[in-house]
């Protein structure tokens, strides 16, 4: 309303022409860390209660600086990456990102960094919101089986990442050691409905994305910041699904988003949503009505908005291949009676929706059972399903019906079913230029699908050649593998 | 229940290791990263389980119920002893205790990464990019796996084995780099002095499994022991005759 200037007052300031306009007042500084020392803490010693992400402590409710103790574990640990994909992760307190830390300004906190004994590494922490040398790292450089300890006075308020810092650094960073401090100012942030800690990772594997087995860290994909895996929360698969966070309809939802890095700045954004208020880069001051903000890597935003429609929203790095290619993407679901006045329903998400909504289970039954030659027709169809959902359905459609002079149809296809070889070497390489399917011609391109390997191609195609009335015989991965050896791909083409 | 040769072998076998030069992550003097390092002779595998076991019934002090706190902490030899796995969960006086028992000592920094330079091959692999993946492999691996046997794979050029993949190890001066952190503060006079640390002074920032051998030293103190921290001797080259 404010911005929409009557005529009337333009006349006016007209009218004043030769009295300059009032400056707009400065707007009030926080003082900073020299006014950020709220004297002594006061009481017994609190435990900082820890949680694992998306879950975020309560807030601390205190009008009075007290002594925090925190105690986090590093514990490095074998983890799944994305479905059937494990890394070798380390971590602060056991998962990735590490604990989400809540304490006020002011407080004392007085520091436990425990070594896992089991670990290989010696670790340490720097916490950006530490004010000192080196952030509390060379203090707490800790060997496996061992504690260190240190007290800092938290003097500035704000939303801070946390990260080892003993060499090399990259490394630590790359594998998971990060995670998220909130410093709340003294009279607290204003309450919303619902809180969540996302936290953004790079990831860098000898395998390609989503190559099945445990995947050792890659030095040199590092190096050069050719990341295998963008992920929310560490792993893909952390936020969606029966993982997703979740609102009702009316609520507020804040969002306290970190980026650990190592290397890739984040364009964070939710689809479908409109920030209300960003405290960019963690901040005490908020932008509002914002679409997509930037965390750098070793930053975080607190991000809020009022949620009016039900549906899915899903969280991206708007650096949009590595939402598509590289799992950073997650989920909120919000529940509550539609608003069709203000959008009318049809989700524009399900592209990214598609391979996470179903579990995923027999997927890894089907690799494990054709690595043992027990591999099944049904079990086959089962996982080439759910594979089909998350790769082709977004074009041939969940009923493989496909879009009438867009994308052909596979129910009951005629070219489909013509010419299994036919069939596997357009999964493997696309299809460009004119076809007939059913009578009908069709010209568009299908991309080559070269991040499924054959097994994945051979359970899919068994899936679409026995559904939706299709009646085939099981495709075998030998089968595929037999296709693409006799296939010219272009240079560079992942298989 | 002891192989015949358990006497004379007891403790691993020397084996020569020519000298030569070598560049150190971190060298003493800025201005000669080149550093000489003298003929020596190395274990050619890490002290086993079974024969720290002989080690300490010779010598009872160094027992788990008997060592001083000051010179072992609360997880030393925590892990039963016993096999063919190197032992671990030794502190460094215990290590050299044992090295010094058998008339041997153990290996200086120096001397352990001129010779973990080599390859089955070459002397210097150490800037072989898939060997480099191969090590940061074994790096990445968490340490509760369990140990194989020493000996298990192919000797390096000097017929020394698992020098990579199978355990840390002391060396006489672990720490000789003191190493607080990720070394971003390295540059000014002190800080070097001190902390000998950071990318900014370090010979290679690439050699991503060096750093982390220097970091890990750097982390212990003598007492100290971890599931993942074995040992083995050296001693001086025989005089030539």
């Amino acid at each position: 309303m404010s911005r929409l200037i009557s005529p009337v007052l333009m006349l006016a300031v007209f009218a004043c022409a030769p009295a300059e306009a009032p400056a707009p007042p400065a707007p009030e500084t926080t003082g900073g860390s020299a006014a950020g020392d709220l004297g002594p803490p006061q009481g017994e010693p609190i435990h900082a209660v820890l949680t694992h992400a998306p879950e975020v402590p309560p807030p601390t409710g205190r009008s009075a600086p007290a002594k925090v103790i925190v105690e986090l574990e590093v514990e490095e640990k074998v983890m799944p990456i994305s479905e059937g994909v494990d890394y070798t992760f380390w971590t602060f307190g056991g998962e990735v990102p590490g604990s989400f830390i809540r304490i006020r300004q002011g407080d004392t906190v007085e520091f436990h960094l425990q070594n896992h004994p089991d670990s290989k590494m010696p670790h340490n922490i720097d916490l950006h919101a530490v004010t000192g040398p080196g952030g509390g790292a060379a203090s707490s450089f800790t060997a496996p089986g061992h504690e260190s300890q240190f007290t800092f006075k938290a003097l500035n308020e704000g939303l801070y990442v946390y990260h080892c810092a003993t060499a090399p650094v990259g490394m630590h960073i790359a594998n998971g050691m990060y995670g998220l401090i909130l410093v709340e100012p003294p009279e607290g942030l204003p309450p919303v409905d619902r809180e969540y800690y996302v936290m953004q990772g790079d990831f860098y594997t000898v395998g390609k994305y989503r190559e099945k087995g445990l995947q050792p860290f890659d030095m040199q994909k590092a190096i050069e910041e050719n990341a295998t895996y963008v992920l929310f929360n560490g792993s893909e698969g952390a936020l969606v699904g029966d993982n997703a966070i979740t609102a009702e309809v009316g609520e507020t939802v804040r969002l306290y988003v970190g980026n650990g890095g190592p290397n890739l700045v984040s364009s964070f954004h939710v689809i479908g949503e409109i920030f209300d208020k960003v405290y960019y880069e963690g901040g005490t001051r908020f932008q509002e009505n914002v679409q997509t903000t930037l965390i750098p890597a070793g930053g975080a935003a607190m991000v809020e908005f009022y949620v009016e429609a039900p549906g899915t929203y899903i969280l991206v790095d708007h650096s949009i291949f590595r939402a598509f290619n590289k799992g950073a993407l997650g989920m909120m679901k919000v529940e509550g009676d539609d608003a069709l006045d203000i959008y009318s329903g049809k989700e524009v998400d399900s592209v990214y929706l598609a391979d996470k909504v179903e579990p995923s289970a027999p997927i890894g039954e089907a690799t494990a059972a054709a690595a043992k030659g027990a591999l099944t027709k049904a079990q086959q169809v089962e996982a080439g399903g759910i594979l089909f959902k998350g790769t082709c359905s977004t074009c041939h459609q969940d009923s493989g019906a496909g879009v009438k002079g867009v994308f052909p149809p596979l129910a009951g296809s005629d070219y489909l079913m013509a010419d299994k070889a036919r069939a596997i070497g357009v999964v493997i390489n696309g299809l460009n230029g004119p076809v007939t399917v059913n009578g009908e011609e069709y010209n568009s391109v299908m991309p080559p699908m070269s991040q499924l390997n054959d097994d994945e191609v051979a359970n899919i195609l068994t899936y679409v050649r026995n559904s939706w009335g299709n009646e085939g015989d099981a495709v075998s991965a030998e089968e595929v593998a037999k296709v693409r050896a006799t296939s010219e791909r272009p240079a560079g083409a992942a298989h | 229940m002891f192989p015949w040769w358990a006497g004379i072998a007891w403790g691993g076998t020397l084996v020569a290791v020519p000298g030569g030069t070598y560049e150190p992550l971190y060298p003493p003097d800025p201005d000669r990263p080149v550093v000489e390092v003298a003929s020596f002779r190395l274990d050619d595998a890490p002290v086993t389980a079974s024969e720290f076991a002989d080690f300490v019934a010779a010598h009872p002090k160094w027992r788990r119920d008997a060592v001083s706190p000051l010179f072992a902490d609360a997880g030393y030899l925590s892990t039963p002893l016993g096999g063919d796995q190197p032992v671990t969960r030794v502190s460094w006086f215990a290590a050299r205790a044992y090295c010094t028992s058998q008339g041997k000592r153990l290996p200086t920094e120096d001397e352990w990464e001129f010779a973990a330079r080599a390859s089955e091959t070459s002397i210097d692999a150490s800037h072989d990019p898939e060997r480099l993946a191969l090590l940061l492999g074994w790096y990445g691996q968490p340490a509760s796996a369990e140990l194989a046997p020493v000996r298990a794979g192919d000797p390096n050029v000097y017929g020394v084995h698992d020098m990579h993949g199978l355990v840390w190890e002391w060396v006489e001066d672990f720490n000789n780099t003191l190493f607080g952190t990720d070394g971003r503060e390295g540059g000014d006079d002190e800080t070097l002095r001190f902390c000998g640390a950071g990318t900014l002074s370090a010979t290679d920032v690439s050699d991503y499994a060096r750093f982390m051998r220097v970091a890990f030293r750097s982390s212990l103190k003598g007492s100290y022991t971890t599931p993942s921290l074995g040992f083995r001797c050296a001693a001086d080259a025989e005089e030539v005759r």
